[in-house]
């Protein structure tokens, strides 16, 4: 994907305190200098590429559920399988492999804790391997867009 | 705790997503039956009340070209945490950081996310910004290989 320097400008407004008005592209393409239409075509173009996940809210963990970081000590061969099954759960949202002897990180979130623990312990009953449950002490710094260069 | 329906419906559709349409909000309004004053009047007091972190485009690095993504994890003594992770958090090229436990056999407490165009680019800013700073903490480097999900959380 190619981004403009238009694109970039774009981005890095939009990411956060997106105007909360009737018409907020247009507000944007006034600042902005380009038509509302330019916009919206560019967006929803980013977005039918998957390079915009979505348009809307990100929540505070804390305030409106439970959530945690958790990783599985895999066989290599086997990491296919038990990430298939680990995205079954539509608790999980993010399901990465890394370059570790913990090597599947995934995140679940649920209403309250008990939904987090329900998780964990059906993928710990059907996988007996190592699992860390690393649930947030305190962020300093979380999700607050990315700025793009 | 009692919520109230059109709170519900509203964080269900603000977590799946507005359409880009010109008019956002009076397209979320007809769909919950309210009106566009209300539906804008509820984001912002969710936002107020610290319930919505950030509202706006969320974006997939891998997607717009940021293809390394790193996750860096630090042992750092507890007295010194909050100092090193307020440092690792004004760095530009860091995404996020979190305290979190450490377990029997996982001494790392401390996490932050770098992003980047490459794996080389990721790894010299790092280099960069643990020479500038000093850092001599043990840390491991943790390279995503495959990404087999990712998206918003969902909570209602």
């Amino acid at each position: 994907m190619k981004l403009s320097d238009q694109d970039r400008k774009l981005l890095n407004k939009i990411q956060k305190n997106f105007p909360l008005h009737p018409e907020p592209f247009k507000l944007l393409a006034e600042e902005l200098a380009i038509s509302e239409q330019e916009i919206l075509l560019r967006l929803q173009e980013l977005e039918s590429q998957q390079a915009i996940s979505r348009f809307g809210a990100v929540f505070n963990h804390h305030r409106v559920g439970s959530s945690t970081l958790a990783a599985l000590a895999v066989p290599e061969q086997e990491i296919e399988e038990v990430a298939a099954f680990v995205n079954t759960f539509v608790e999980v949202n993010h399901n990465y492999q890394r370059e570790h002897d913990y090597n599947l990180w995934f995140v679940v979130n649920a209403t309250d804790q008990s939904g987090v623990e329900r998780v964990l312990d059906k993928i710990a009953a059907k996988f007996d391997y190592p699992l860390l449950n690393l649930p947030m002490v305190k962020g300093y710094h979380i999700d607050l867009g990315f700025p793009l260069w | 705790m009692v919520v109230d329906p059109f709170d519900h419906r509203l964080r269900r559709a603000l977590q799946e997503g507005l359409p880009l349409v010109s008019k956002p909000y009076a397209y979320l309004a007809e769909q919950l039956g309210v009106t566009e004053q209300e539906v804008i009047a509820k984001i912002e007091e969710f936002t107020q009340q610290g319930l919505i972190k950030r509202f706006g485009m969320v974006l997939r690095h891998h997607e717009l070209g940021y293809s390394a993504n790193c996750m860096v994890v630090w042992d750092i003594p507890d007295m010194e945490i909050e100092t090193i992770a307020q440092l690792l958090s004004d760095e530009a090229c860091v995404t996020l950081c979190y305290q979190r436990p450490r377990r029997q056999g996982w001494p790392y407490n401390l996490f932050c996310m770098i992003h980047g165009k490459g794996r080389d680019l990721v790894e010299q800013q790092l280099k960069e910004l643990i020479e500038r700073h000093q850092l001599s903490y043990p840390h491991q480097l943790l390279f995503s290989s495959k990404r087999f999900k990712q998206r918003g959380a969902r909570y209602v």
